[in-house]
């Protein structure tokens, strides 16, 4: 099945599995084999998260320079998208566009597919000792609806009116009312989304449950099996009252129904013919319904990945495996009581306000302890500053600014200052981007030899490390200071109007100084910076596939856990001999062992060699 | 390797993996559902007072549907438990009844669509609001056959034909007689009180200043009621449509592999019990409550 020469012996006696050759298309494109399908997914979201971080590129362009023509896009923008960028400015319309769209397809086609359907296909089979999924037609059917999702996505930037306008959130009545028919791609889309997302949940919680080799008990699980089961539920459980959500509001769309429009709903002055009775509130509540278990789901994976990378690099065990996998389920329950901490400012009344604080104060309680048993693993250990560790050291403290200055904004007195400004993007960025991008890079540079028999080039590995870490902390630090100082978040000249520059507001407290409206011009550079620090990461990704260094063995890094355990690159059906399972997933070190690592499948019995 | 536990079950979760796969996949569809009825609830309590519908559906039709799906809940187990004791002929039986009720179901389901479809608030150029089964209408007229109940919309609302503000409960709402008021004002009918409810009455088309049926754009309740019963209509065609193929091509796997075949119904049973627990919420929240 592969050409690789790296296999060890068992490799010959497995592919007697492999009765029949398949075709190029159902080897590689319509596949059913779990590694495939994972690929297909990292591969199709990475690009999502280039295309999401191009639509900010660009959006930063106007933040920074206000009516200005985009420089090198402008010109393509206009050609391909007509008037709303004509001269190559960017219009109101488009910028509203790109925000929503920037905001869609980094969080449902780039970081969860990525984090979740990316790695969890994968690893978790592997680490599990499963030879694929549970139902793998039906994870290949999950791969292709999120390919659909993505292509509607795509699609609506080009048609009359462009993509929907009304950010992520998509709040009614605006998004309802909007014109344009954005904002129904945008629903067709999202249900194509949605389901793709409960297919795979069913398919991974399935498969953790039932697949689990001989030996692997709970307890034995590594904490990324944890972390994706958890987000498998989140997933499971959070993502249908979108779907209803999403279903009720594409009625109002296109079937004239009312369920978020209320009654006597004026729009530009004139009556709508509507039956009104509906409620805009009721989408907020179904939507960060999901949304907030949504941003747990891009944040679990992300802990998984780190958990791994840090045991295998700093050759120790786990410090607090259980308080690990016990704060991860407290998150998970936790998560499903906090959405409206998004909605302090709704009005929907202090009492229901006060509980929500309460327990948004909660959730911390099993983050901080996720984050502090990470720091403590670190002590005492031979640290090996590889690639993937360096990403998943900086995730440490970058995940503590994004979430430790989520503290403020969960107090509803705080946020009613707070409320849609930049800090809050400030904040949300810390957690997802220096936080969990981070962890995908981690888990990038540590499967890739697994994947693909070969190393990514650790020079490289580390200019995008340090060049990402810098211009990250400059993009987004900068933002902390602009949304206390009151920016809010969605202006489209980058908060010119309210600032000192408009003498319309000579003497009014509170205008933004020209040092805050000046922070706009360092954060674009430092976002175009990135963008141009991940061409070092793509060409060594692509490069390093044909002319990295090959591994020397199938457990290159020297790791205990069961992925590492199969022929590189595993077959199909993963495990030359079916994996039994001894021991817990991160025995390093042990005192008296022959090798500072013991892979979970080898028995105690010292006679018994490879 | 081949993936275990396909047919077999797991020892520790005594599950085979597609009945754990469609408990989780149920699990996800109480969510779904569960918000729509949360949905139900917050815009009912949202609605102006004495503005939420009652009895606009027909109570012993919707009995009768849960009767048939009842009935069809009882055919399920049923066929399960003939293959189980290996008796294929009653498998086929039972089969079949469940899924002539799967369509019976379906056709009294349209009927009520088609009523709800067919029923019209007519509001007039001089601010009166008729409300009634189309008789018939072509380029001149447009005849209407009053009901005895109405959707209170905020339209009609405006113009005067609210409820009444001295009643309490919706009950009295409906026996007051706001459902004729809606006619009165017709010189042809001018009669009022409950003969009147017998009477046609014709509107000229030039007179019409909005014409509307009950759809899911007429009024919140019925936003919901189609859109709840609606999702569960499409509930009730997948399963119908899954199970027609066990019943049709899919039933060669008993002769190939018998075990399979068994688990097949019984995970397609599971979910057809679902949907009819799901009808039996919503047939007490939209119809009685």
């Amino acid at each position: 099945m592969q050409s690789s020469s790296t296999h060890t012996s068992h490799a010959a006696q497995h592919d007697a599995h492999d009765h029949h050759e398949l075709g190029f298309w159902q080897k590689y494109v319509f596949s059913t084999d779990h590694k495939v399908i994972g690929i297909q997914y990292a591969l199709t979201s990475l690009l999502f998260l280039l295309f999401g971080f191009f639509l900010m590129g660009m959006m930063r362009w106007q933040l920074a320079y206000p009516g200005k023509p985009i420089p090198i896009f402008g010109g393509l923008l206009e050609k391909m998208l007509g008037s709303v960028a004509s001269g190559g400015i960017m219009s109101s319309d488009l910028y509203n566009a790109f925000g929503a769209m920037h905001g869609t397809i980094m969080v449902f086609l780039g970081i969860v597919p990525l984090a979740f359907a990316a790695f969890g296909n994968y690893v978790v089979p592997l680490q599990i000792g499963a030879p694929d999924m549970a139902f793998p037609k039906l994870n290949m059917a999950s791969y292709w609806v999120y390919f659909l999702g993505g292509v509607i996505m795509v699609f609506s930037f080009f048609i009359p009116g462009g993509a929907a306008q009304s950010g992520w959130t998509s709040y009614s009545p605006l998004a309802t009312v909007t014109p344009t028919a954005g904002q129904t791609y945008w629903l067709v889309g999202m249900v194509f989304l949605i389901t793709s997302s409960l297919l795979g949940a069913v398919n991974f919680l399935a498969t953790i449950i039932q697949l689990r080799a001989p030996g692997m008990t709970w307890m034995r699980l590594p904490f990324f099996v944890w972390a994706q089961f958890v987000t498998g539920f989140l997933l499971l459980l959070a993502f249908p009252p979108l779907e209803a959500a999403g279903l009720m509001q594409l009625m109002d769309k296109v079937a004239g129904t009312s369920f978020f429009l209320p009654t006597g709903l004026m729009v530009s002055g004139k009556p709508l013919d509507i039956s009104g009775g509906g409620s805009p509130l009721l989408w907020q509540h179904l939507f960060w319904f999901l949304a907030h278990p949504e941003v747990y789901v891009l944040i679990l994976p992300g802990m998984g990945i780190i958990a791994e990378v840090l045991c295998n690099n700093v050759r120790k065990p786990i410090w607090g495996y259980k308080s690990l996998v016990y704060s991860v389920f407290a998150i998970g329950f936790v998560s499903f009581i906090v959405w409206a901490h998004h909605m302090y400012l709704t009005g929907m009344g202090t009492a229901i306000s006060t509980f929500f604080q309460t327990t948004t104060m909660i959730i911390s309680i099993p983050s901080i302890i996720i984050l502090t048993v990470f720091f403590i693993t670190l002590w005492g250990g031979s640290i090996r500053f590889t690639t993937p560790m360096l990403f998943a050291l900086a995730f440490l403290p970058m995940f503590g600014i994004g979430g430790l200055t989520g503290l403020p904004l969960g107090f509803n007195f705080v946020d009613l200052h707070m409320h849609d400004t930049y800090y809050v993007i400030a904040h949300f960025h810390y957690v997802v981007a220096p936080g969990t991008i981070f962890a995908l890079f981690a888990g990038l540079y540590f499967w890739y030899p697994k994947a693909t028999g070969r190393f990514m080039s650790e020079f490289w590995g580390k200019v995008h490390f340090w060049t990402s870490f810098v211009f990250m902390n400059l993009i987004f630090f900068p933002m902390f200071i602009q949304g206390m100082a009151g920016m809010s978040r969605r202006m489209y000249d980058g908060g010119v109007n309210y600032s000192v520059a408009n003498s319309a507001n000579d003497g009014m407290i509170g205008a933004l100084s020209s040092s805050i409206i000046g922070s706009n011009v360092t954060i674009s550079v430092a976002a175009w910076c990135l963008g141009l620090s991940q061409i070092p990461f793509i060409i060594n990704f692509f490069y390093s596939m044909v002319r990295g260094k090959k591994v020397e063995s199938d457990n290159p890094w020297h790791s205990t856990t069961l992925e590492w355990q199969t022929p590189t690159p595993p077959p199909h059906g993963n495990f030359a001999v079916a994996p039994v399972i001894y021991r817990g997933p991160y025995e390093y070190s042990v005192p008296g062992a022959s090798k500072d690592y013991t892979p979970q499948n080898e028995p105690d019995a010292p006679s018994r060699k490879k | 390797m081949d993936i275990p536990y396909t047919v077999k079950e797991r020892e520790d979760t005594g599950l085979y993996n597609a009945k754990l796969g469609i408990w989780l996949f149920l699990a996800s569809e109480v969510m779904l559902f569960g918000a729509l009825f949360s949905s139900y609830i917050l815009l009912r309590v949202g609605a102006s007072p004495g503005t939420w519908p009652h009895s606009i559906l027909n109570v012993p039709l919707g009995t009768l549907n849960t009767i048939v799906l009842i009935v069809s809940s009882i055919t399920v187990v049923m066929a399960w438990a003939s293959l189980k004791m290996n008796k294929f002929g009653d498998w086929r039986k039972y089969q079949g009844i469940t899924l002539l009720c799967a369509l019976g179901f379906l056709g009294i389901k349209s009927y009520e669509y088609y009523d709800k479809f067919t029923h019209y608030e007519v509001i007039t150029n001089d601010g009166k609001v008729f409300d009634g089964h189309l008789v018939m209408q072509d380029t001149e007229k447009v005849v209407l056959h009053p009901g005895n109940h109405r959707v209170i919309t905020y339209a009609a609302e405006q113009l005067g034909y609210g409820p009444k503000p001295e009643a309490e409960h919706g009950h009295e709402v409906e026996k007051a007689p706001a459902a004729h008021e809606a006619t009165p004002a017709h010189e042809a009918t001018a009669a009022h009180g409950a003969e009147a409810v017998e009477e046609h009455v014709t509107i000229a088309r030039s007179n019409i200043k909005r014409m509307q049926n009950y759809g899911p754009y007429h009024h919140a309740y019925l936003a919901i009621y189609f859109t709840l019963t609606g999702l569960h209509a499409l509930h009730v065609i997948g399963g119908a449509l899954v199970m027609a193929y066990f019943f049709g091509p899919g039933a060669k796997m008993w002769k190939s592999e018998p075990e399979r075949f068994i688990n097949r119904i019984e995970v397609s049973g599971l979910f057809w019990h679902f949907v009819d627990l799901v009808w039996i919420f919503l047939f007490p929240v939209l119809y009685l409550l």
